[in-house]
């Protein structure tokens, strides 16, 4: 019963960190509508910023708890300026622009945030001293519960009472809940939207530095937070209802108290269990416990598809000597180059099959890396546990993948906008946690090794034949369905559900048939991937690989076929290159993504489609 | 007025929203081969009715037969299996396809052939579109993307793929909004030139009142959600009730 209790205190303390960074990350979408994945970089940043004015002003004025708290408001502070700063340098330039590509453009600042924290401060983690105050105990029925926790345990509510303050008595506030509730009404009234929109990223940014902040003395500032804390914050806003503050407050409590107790009764599924929560939320609640109805979803990536056109016969003698190229490499390329090859030919259709989804589909997934991470271990547990040989390895990869992928989409096609990517996201991060957390089937951190092509295809020229014949033949079966009466039938169902149901099309069934079948392609990615690399890791299934994923669709330019193949290529051309040249690739990578999104808003392939048809017509 | 036997019949139908009875006991029967025209000011209920008759709505009470047969609790999508074809206020078509390819898809539904994977769909039915694309005249079009073109021909477009299960039933929510008069009286024409040809049951609603009484076997008159006025259209023009609605205090809407 005590032991209850203590628990039921922790989930409480660690609400308050929660609520702080996922209050921020609402407030921000309520009003701009802009996913924001560099949210969690701003809570990396609080930490760290925390660790250096904390010291600073230690060492100035000896270890006072009252420095303490002066150093953690001018961090939050800090961050704030810095979010400001990014909102009108980036985002600001971007509001226009499909959500995807808003998205993207905030994952850029994500791995620039990286590279720069790691210039700053080094890849060590940083632990902040604790002087004898931080490290006090009081009883709680028996137990010794520690004092810090105590206090934070108040600071959630106190900020939800601050925040309230501001939203009910400010000019600034009012602006912000009538912007959240109707942001054309708001433009209409004349209100200055610049200066609204870097407000609310001060407002947002600095709440999430607090958050990062104040869990500086329980944890480390290390280089894993932003990530770590992005999915979970991305939970507790959707479970909460997108753009509620008070519904992320209910939200971060209830996710908090399921990890405070999952860790007593599940500790090797706390992060299924919270994903798992969430599923169940929006299935009754499509919409987070407070949250309504998106006055108006737009179109994922932008206003009305172009129409698909049959390939000019230019670009299909392009793919056919791209082809033959690729089939010839072993006369002409060494080791090295036939491995980078193998990896683009995988990459060419993970894309590809994210496209289906995205495309013709109009559904967005942000975690598509889990059925490639699916695909890997299916192999790779059949290796393991069965000793099965390539042949059948490379059948359960895609049976698992499109497995999972039946069970996810039947959930996934009855949302749809953000609601529908974040439960993607949320699968994902379950698949992850899996891979992860457990240990005995999957090996957990170190992975599964010694996944071998079977012995007639360890030579890399004959693997690489293997790889073009799986995955481009998938790919071109894809291209196919997406021209045959099923793809058309699934555009039809994108462009209006209304009218695709009143022609007897089932809208639902289309997607959910559509989500298998580009689960099962990327799991055939992820099966070749593994016998390539001769092992898996989680790291398959991770958010930056479902990233890496979007780009490549988005880079060749989601609404062409021939879109994600050139995506690939540029991208995997591009990491790479980068990878190889650039001590800070990262922040490189960072910066071209960020170049691209402003450069080029309706991906490569598209840009050079519609030069195409500007300067020769339309082929049709 | 017309010797046929009943396609649709409707029964009490009720529908709320929340304080708002948008359709208040309606009922109504089409026959084969018979216009039937719904009018009424702006939030009548027309549309709602329409909404209640192909499956997009559930209704509170009352019931409807399609020959005889409940369509209770049946989705758009069956109810278009059964033969039900329908055309929208606001038109829904598939923006990012031509026109042939909005008809083809209709077409594809129609034959179940959605569910195949291989062969190229523009290579589909292509004839039989071409033939509906022809007859509600957007030949001239029928390469066109349906994003760029204009409201008038987004509703032939709407005709076209209503027309492509060889309907039973036409439901038609103000057919000839956005085209030029001449073009409106062109359309009714030839739905009235298919109706009669081909034995369709059609209920359709217009503000224009020449379309109305120039087009409708008969006419029924709505306010508020009930059904006040009945008949051809010397009746209702006469009908006191309808001249108090259109007229008279609440003279919200007439032609336009
Ligand atoms: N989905 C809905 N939710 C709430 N109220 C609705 C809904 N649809 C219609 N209504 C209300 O029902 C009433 C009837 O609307 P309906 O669209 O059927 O009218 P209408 O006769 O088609 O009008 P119009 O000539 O303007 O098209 C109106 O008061 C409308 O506001
Ligand atoms: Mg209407």
């Amino acid at each position: 019963m005590d032991f209850l209790l203590v628990q039921f205190l922790t989930g409480l303390a660690n609400a308050s960190a929660l609520f702080l960074i996922a209050s921020g990350l609402t407030v921000i979408f309520g009003v701009t509508r802009v996913v924001n994945f560099a949210h969690g970089s701003f809570y990396m940043l609080g930490a760290y910023l925390a660790w250096t004015i904390v010291r600073a002003l230690w060492d100035w004025g000896g270890r006072e708890p009252w420095l303490f708290v002066l150093g953690l408001l001018l961090a939050a502070l800090a961050v704030g300026a810095i979010g400001a700063l990014v909102e009108i340098l980036l985002l600001r330039r971007i509001y226009r622009a499909p959500e995807l590509f808003q998205l993207l453009a905030t994952f850029g600042a994500v791995l620039i945030v990286q590279d720069i924290t790691l210039a700053l401060w080094g890849p060590e983690d940083l632990p902040l001293p604790r002087p004898r105050w931080l490290r006090a105990f009081i009883e709680v029925a028996g137990e010794r519960f520690p004092l810090y926790d105590l206090i934070l345990i108040f600071v959630g509510p106190v900020v939800l009472g601050l925040l309230w303050l501001l939203f009910q008595r400010t000019r600034f506030g009012i602006l912000v809940r009538a912007a959240t509730q109707d942001r054309e009404m708001v433009a209409a009234l004349g209100v200055d939207q610049r200066a609204l929109f870097t407000g609310v990223f001060f407002l947002g940014s600095a709440l999430a530095g607090l958050g990062g902040a104040i869990v500086l003395p329980s944890q480390n500032a290390n280089l894993q937070m932003d990530l770590a804390i992005i999915a979970e914050a991305f939970v507790v806003v959707v479970v909460g209802g997108m753009g509620s503050v008070p519904g992320a407050f209910l939200a971060s409590l209830l996710i908090a108290e399921v990890q405070a107790f999952g860790i007593v009764l599940v500790p090797k599924a706390t992060l299924v269990l919270v994903f798992l929560v969430m599923a169940a939320v929006l299935m009754v609640r499509p919409y987070g416990l407070l949250g309504r109805p998106q006055a108006h979803a737009r179109a994922p990536t932008g206003s009305v598809a172009p129409v698909i056109r049959a390939a000019p016969f230019v670009l299909k003698v392009v793919g056919a000597s791209a082809l033959a190229l690729a089939a010839a490499a072993p006369l002409y390329a060494g080791p090295y180059g036939l491995t980078v090859l193998i990896e683009l030919v995988v990459f060419v259709l993970f894309a590809a099959s994210l496209h289906l989804l995205m495309g013709p589909g109009g559904v967005v997934s942000f975690g598509h890396a889990a059925y490639f991470g699916l695909g890997a271990y299916g192999a790779a547990l059949g290796v393991r546990f069965l000793a099965v040989p390539m042949e059948v390895g490379l059948v359960l990869a895609p049976l698992l993948a499109g497995l999972f992928g039946v069970v996810f989409g039947w959930f996934v096609v009855r949302l749809s906008g953000v609601y529908l990517a974040m439960l993607t996201l949320a699968f994902a991060q379950i698949v992850w946690a899996a891979a992860f957390q457990w240990v005995e089937l999957t090996g957990g951190d170190n992975g599964i090794l010694g996944v071998w092509p079977s012995p007639w295809a360890r030579d890399k020229a004959l693997f690489l034949w293997l790889a073009l014949a799986l995955c481009i033949g998938a790919t071109v079966l894809l291209r196919r369905a997406i021209y045959a009466p099923f793809g058309y039938g699934l555009r039809a169902a994108r462009d209006s559900e209304l009218r695709a149901e009143a022609v007897g099309l089932n809208a639902a069934q289309l997607r959910l048939v559509a989500f298998v079948i580009a689960a099962a392609s990327a799991g055939i990615a992820g099966g070749v991937y593994a016998y390539a690399k001769g092992s898996v890791f989680p790291t398959y299934i991770s958010i930056p690989k479902s990233v890496d994923a979007l780009l490549m669709v988005l880079l060749g330019g989601v609404q062409t076929v021939s879109g994600p193949i050139v995506g690939a290529v540029a991208f995997h051309g591009l990491f790479l290159t980068l990878l190889q040249w650039v001590e800070w690739w990262r922040a490189a990578l960072g910066l071209a993504i960020v170049a691209l999104v402003l450069a080029f808003p309706e991906g490569v392939a598209g840009f050079v489609q519609r030069r195409w048809e500007a300067r020769f017509g339309a082929a049709s | 007025m017309s010797s046929h036997a009943p396609i649709l019949e409707a029964r009490g139908l009720v529908k709320r929203f929340g304080g708002v009875i948008a359709v208040d006991h309606v009922s109504l029967v089409v026959h084969a081969g018979e216009m039937l025209a719904l009018i009424g000011p702006n939030g009548a209920g027309k549309s709602t009715c329409f909404n209640l008759l192909n499956g997009q709505l559930r209704p509170d009470a009352g019931e409807i037969l399609l020959e005889g047969r409940s369509l209770a609790g049946l989705p758009p999508r069956a109810i278009w299996r059964l033969g039900v074809g329908r055309t929208f206020q606001i038109t829904a078509t598939f923006a990012s396809m031509t026109v042939r390819e909005n008809v083809q898809v209709a077409l594809l539904s129609h034959h179940r052939r959605v569910w195949r994977f291989w062969r190229a769909a523009r290579e589909t039915f292509v004839a039989e579109a071409d033939g509906l694309i022809a007859q509600v005249g957007m030949r001239e079009q029928a390469d066109r993307p349906c994003g760029v073109l204009a409201y008038g021909d987004l509703k032939r477009v709407e005709l076209a793929i209503a027309l492509a299960n060889d309907p039973k039933l036409l439901l038609m929510d103000e057919p000839t909004a956005g085209m030029a008069p001449a073009e409106r009286l062109g359309l009714m024409e030839l739905t009235r030139h298919l109706v009669r040809e081909r034995g369709v049951a059609c209920l359709f609603t217009e503000h224009d009142m020449d379309v109305v009484f120039g087009h409708a076997d008969r006419i029924l008159v709505m306010n508020r959600g009930r059904l006040i006025a009945e008949g051809n259209a010397a009746a209702v023009r006469a009908n006191p009730a309808v001249r108090e609605v259109y007229l008279g205090s609440g003279a919200t809407s007439g032609g336009h």
